[in-house]
This record gives structure tokens, sequence and C-alpha cells, in this order.
């Protein structure tokens, strides 16, 4: 399968800021987002709760509580607006109404807000992934498909302006192969049952947006780049592998923009500076304002060319200053506030703040190196060079291999003896994988625990 | 005699299956855990010493570079592949009565969790210390949980959930275990859930990490 964009269109690494998108993306209550403005996207989750139809009057007034309270805050701190993201657990997406009410009621509080202090705000709507409830797991059969559609479709009726999700093609593949450093099988699992996956979910989600006029923010690979992050973050697997496996999901992400989403893409996503180099939409990046659901070593250097700054996530409870979900919006609007003052100030104010948020990062991990915005484009340069998926990710990943190895040489970056081999072996590794589909689905099969997977389900 | 031993623990230690397998490098065309063992046997090398003395002592070891992050997850696994490939040689005793595992384990994700990465790391390192473990797989319902503690009587049983929304859900197997078998031992992990939280639903004991959930075990079996 051939992908549809071949070159850039940031080119340039001093062109891929914060707050700057080509493409920027209007929404219907104001923000233009990625039209030289960062604004927070705050998330939030419920504390220990039992989540069920007979719990949901209890679940919706969390949310609503929780929106009110968010956003009479960013009324006081003077927000130039912010979005709100509903990212679903599995009751809310498996009993639609629930997720539906959820996205009315907090729909209705911005619409107060919006008319009595004119305060901008949407809703990312983002079911989660019920198809991996099957296992294996149907992505194209599961009884579970429609229902989750129907939440997408109702809820972006009801104020969920911006759909996304964190798909799940190609995982029951891949967390064997972030275990195992199984370079091979984790690319497969992402140029391939990725892709694939990403396209049939994808088109679908495009006939959702068309009939709502809702918009497509995008798709993250936080199932897999992030799972192998904080596995290097426990030290289980090496940092290495982690920062190469981030480059492997770019290409599945992207089929999304393919697809017809417009961005901003979501939060979790830390491909997402490769997918704004390629295709000009905005992002949503997290840092180290995100510290309160995983850690990570890119606090400072994810904000580097985001367009959203978000928390990814915290739990509603009480912390002294108030409630978590609203302490979290201030921190974000502080952030954001900074990197819109350099933004008014002018663009050498905007990469000197961005030349902080890169050095004070990347020479202390590989994953952080590769999201310097220099090295961004070095490897989306290579990513889009690909004839095809896969070997757009050899080429995106072999290239990382270099950054990092010739950082490491140089003595910019501090690499462990222990992480120091995994770059040879991962490079032969890389080097040996086919780069017909096909061949590469030969290859691979025998390799996998086949009751893992349906290759079927992946139209294969 | 102690010299095989020796190296069968190593080949434990260093994740070398057979003579043909590639892992580790500096050991290639060397003898593997699972040649080892099938030539100790042959020699009248007890089961016992092979399985105590070697294979145990060697994950022992394994575990502990582990914890000291000395080692990556891969290298555990190949040594747990390892132990696989030499155990497969000592099935006819267990079968026989001869060899025995030191209990069983019952170990899932509760269910509305499909979290599975912690739980198999857990699963892997209990095998690998000398216990059957029955890995029930994820979004495991309380009957399951039942149903294969009545299967296995006596066992220990390890619950894991990764959300705030499923870790509730937690509670509901534990009352519905505790309420069918009151003397079944269970240990909960996950990133959620703390010894505080262990303390409220009724369980047993909470470990941070899979080291602590061995170190748990051997000393309910001490």
């Amino acid at each position: 399968m051939k992908m549809k964009f071949k070159k850039l269109a940031i080119a340039k690494p001093e062109d891929l800021i914060f707050g700057r998108a080509p493409y920027p993306v209007k929404t219907k209550r104001g923000l233009t987002i990625g039209g030289d403005i960062v604004y927070p996207e705050l998330n939030f989750t419920m504390p220990q709760i039992e989540v069920s139809p007979n719990t949901q009057n209890k679940i919706v007034q969390h949310y609503k509580d929780i929106v009110d309270d968010a956003l009479k805050r960013a009324v006081e701190l003077h927000s130039n607006g912010l979005v709100l993201e509903l990212e679903t657990v599995i009751e809310m997406t498996k009993y639609p109404q629930i997720g539906i009410e959820i996205v009315k009621v907090m729909n209705d509080v911005c619409e107060e807000y919006f008319h009595k202090d004119g305060l901008k705000t949407e809703i990312r709507l983002t079911p989660n992934d019920l198809r991996e409830f099957d296992r294996p797991p149907k992505q194209r059969s599961s009884a579970y498909l429609p229902v989750m559609l129907e939440l997408f479709e109702e809820g972006a009726k009801n104020g969920g302006d911006l759909l996304s999700i964190e798909s799940t093609g190609g995982k029951e593949i891949s967390d064997d192969a972030l275990m195992m450093c199984n370079i091979k099988q984790f690319i497969f699992s992402q140029a391939v049952l990725g892709v694939r996956d990403m396209e049939f979910l994808w088109t679908k989600l495009k006939k959702i947006s068309d009939r709502t006029g809702t918009i497509l923010g995008g798709d993250t690979a936080c199932g897999f780049g992030n799972t192998a992050m904080v596995l290097s973050e426990k030290k289980y697997i090496p940092k290495v592998f982690a920062a190469v496996a981030r480059i492997a999901t770019v290409v599945r992400t992207l089929v999304a923009i393919e697809k017809g989403a417009s961005g901003p893409d979501k939060d979790c996503g830390y491909e997402g500076p490769f997918l704004k180099a390629i295709t000009g939409i905005p992002i949503s990046m997290e840092g180290k304002t995100a510290a309160c659901a995983h850690l990570s070593p890119l606090g400072n250097i994810a904000s580097a060319c985001a367009d959203l700054w978000s928390n990814e996530s915290v739990q509603n409870i009480k912390l002294l200053a108030g409630m978590a979900p609203t302490v979290y919006l201030e921190q974000l609007e502080y952030d954001c506030r900074l990197m819109n003052k350099a933004i008014e100030n002018g663009k050498d104010q905007v990469l000197t703040l961005q030349s902080l948020m890169v050095e004070s990062d990347a020479p202390l991990d590989p994953q952080a190196i590769i999201l310097d915005p220099f090295n961004v484009v070095k490897i989306s340069e290579e990513i889009v060079k690909g004839k095809n998926y896969i070997e757009a990710t050899v080429n995106g990943t072999l290239k990382g291999l270099d950054i990092i190895e010739s950082a490491s040489k140089n003595n910019y970056l501090s690499l462990s003896d222990m992480e120091k081999p995994w770059i040879d072996s991962l490079r032969n590794d890389i080097l040996s994988i086919s780069n017909d589909e096909q061949q590469l689905v030969e290859d691979i099969l025998p390799t996998l625990d086949q009751s893992k997977i349906l290759i079927e389900e992946y139209g294969l | 005699m102690e010299g095989i031993i020796e190296s069968i623990k190593k080949c434990i230690e260093f994740g070398k299956i057979d003579e043909n397998s590639p892992f580790p490098p500096d050991m290639k065309g060397e003898k593997g855990a699972d040649e080892l063992t099938a030539e100790a046997l042959e020699n009248g090398i007890t089961p016992g010493e092979i399985l105590n003395q070697g294979l145990i002592k060697g994950m022992e070891i394994v575990g502990q570079k582990f914890s000291e992050h000395k080692i990556f997850v891969p290298q555990m696994l190949m040594s747990a592949k390892a132990m696989d490939r030499a155990m497969s040689h000592m099935k006819i005793y267990f079968n026989d009565g001869s060899l025995t595992r030191k209990g069983t384990f019952v170990m899932g994700t509760v269910f509305g969790d499909l979290h599975d990465i912690g739980k198999n790391l857990v699963t892997m390192m209990i095998e690998g210390n000398g216990w059957e473990v029955v890995d029930l797989g994820v979004d495991v319902s309380s009957e399951t949980f039942i149903q294969k503690i009545n299967e296995h009587p006596n066992c220990i049983v390890g619950l894991s959930a990764l959300l705030t929304t499923t870790m509730v859900n937690m509670e509901k197997v534990v009352n519905a275990i505790k309420g069918c078998s009151p003397d079944t031992k269970i240990i909960i992990g996950g990133a959620p859930v703390n010894e505080e939280f262990s303390i409220k639903i009724g369980a047993d004991a909470y470990s941070p990490d899979p080291q602590g959930a061995v170190k748990y075990l051997e000393k309910m079996v001490a």
C-alpha cells in the first residue's frame, strides 16, 4: 500500500514550532488551533468508582462538576480558550448512552460559559477502542464495533466536536514484541496491521464526521509508543528501543490524516511532531504537566511544537488547591501563557524558548533527542521517501538509530553501557525486514503465537 | 557432576536455550539448557538437584539482576524460555510425583480490564521460581477465579488491574473469592492500587512489582 504524503509540509526545522501549523483548525466556538496560539487541552477521569448504567447519574454529575469548576477558573485566568477531552472508559462506550449523556452535559456547560463569559471551548470525544475486548481481537467483525461507532455518531451530535481514538490495531502482537524487544514484529504490528486497521476504521470515522459536521482530530499510538516509553521508564526495556518504537508508530497514525483527519492530533501521541512535519496539521502534546498520568523523559521537549498542551489525564480528586482537574488546568494555562507571550513577541523569542525546551531534555534520553525539531524533520524526510508504509518505517527507524548513535559518539547524548549494544542489534534486525508486505507477512506470521491473532480481521 | 549443574545454571542465567540458539552471542555454539538437562538426567543426576540447584538457582540470579536493573525484560524472557525448555525434560518426574512444585499460583487481570503486560511479567517470574502458574488472562470474572480455585485447592491468587475504574472490580473479586474460600490468599498489583487499598478490600497482600510477588509467595511456603 502506498503512502499519500510524499513531501514535508514543514521542511525547515525552524518552522516546526509551537502554536503554528500550516493548516490550522477552526472550531465552532471559535478556537483556531495551530493559528499562532497554544491552548490547553484538559483531560480528566474518575476517581475510584464503578461505572455502569446504575451509577450513570453520579458519573455524569462528576463530569458536570469537573467542567464547571475548570471553566470557572479558566475565566478567572483570562484563558484564550481550551479543549476538554472526554476519553471514555470501557463501560461508557459499552453502554454508549452513558458516554453520550456525559458529552451532552459537558457541552451544556461549555455553551453556558461561551455565552456568559465568551470562553471558547471545544470537546474532544475519544471513545476507547472496544474491539480489543474480543480475544483474539476482531478488528472488523467485532460486535463491539457498532456500539463504539454509535458513541462516535451520537456523541458528535451532542457536542463532541473533535473526534479521536486510540485505536488498537496490531496491539495483540505489539505487546509481546515490546517485551521481547522484537523490532521486526513490532514494525509488522504497526506498518502492516496498524496501517490496515487504521484504513478500515478511519474510513468509517470520516463518514461519521461528514454526517455530523464535526472535525476528525486524529489517532494516537499511545498503546504502542507510550507503552514502550513507560516500560523503558521502569527499566524493563532499553530506551533506545522505545525511541525506535516511537518512530515506528508514525505511519499507522499518519493513515488517519490520509483518510481525512485534519487535527488536532491527540495528546498522548508523541508521534505528533512527525505528523505535523509531514502533513502540516496541528497537534496536541503532553509533557511535564502530564506527570499526573505517567512519567516520561520528555517533559519540556514535548511542547516544542505543540498546538494544544495537555495533561493526559488526572483523577477527579481533591488536592490542597482544589479539585485536581482545575489545578491541572491552571498549570496548563500558565504554560500556554508563556508560549503565547513568546509568539506575541516574535519568532526569535519562539525559537529561543523552543531551544530551551529542546536542550533541557534532548541530551538526556534517546526518546527525547528524536523529538528535537531538527531531528523530527530529518526522520520525517526519510519516512516520506518510503514507497510504502513498511519502507517508510524502515527508513525512519534507521535514521533515528543513526541520530542516536551519532549523538552518543559525540558525547551529546548520554547512553548507558547496557543501552549501546542495542543500536547495532536493532539496525541489523531492521535491515533484514522485507519492504514487500506479502513477504513480510510470510516472514513474520510463523514467528507469532497464532492463537493471538485473526489475520483475516486485517483483510489479509 | 557439579560442573554440569553449574553449566545449566549459567544457561538459565544468560538465556541459552539450546545449542542452535544464537542468544547470547558469546555462548554461540555451546550446549544450552535443553541439551545439558538431558545430559544431566542421563548421567544420573536427580531431577530434584537439577531443578533446585540448576534451574531455580539460575532464575534467582536472573530475578536479582532484574531487580538491580542490570538486565532488561527480553533477557529475562530468554532465561524463562531456557527454563521452559529444560523443564520439558522434567515433566515426567512431575507427573509421577517424584518432583513437586512449590505450589500453584492462579493469576488474572480482573474483569473490565484488558491490560496484561504487568501480569505476564509476574507470572513469568513466579513460574521461574518453581511454581505452577495458571494464567487466566485478562477480563477475568469472579466466577472464573472461583472455578480455578476449586480446581487448585490451596492455590494463591494474584489479581491485576491498571485503571481507577477497574480497580473497584478487584474488591468484587476478592469478596467473591473470600466468600467461597476464606483461606485462599490473594495478592494484588497494578498502577492504581497500593497497600492501603489492598487492606481496604480484604486482600492479603500488595506488591508494587513482580519481585515483591515472588517474595510474598516464598514467604507463604517457607
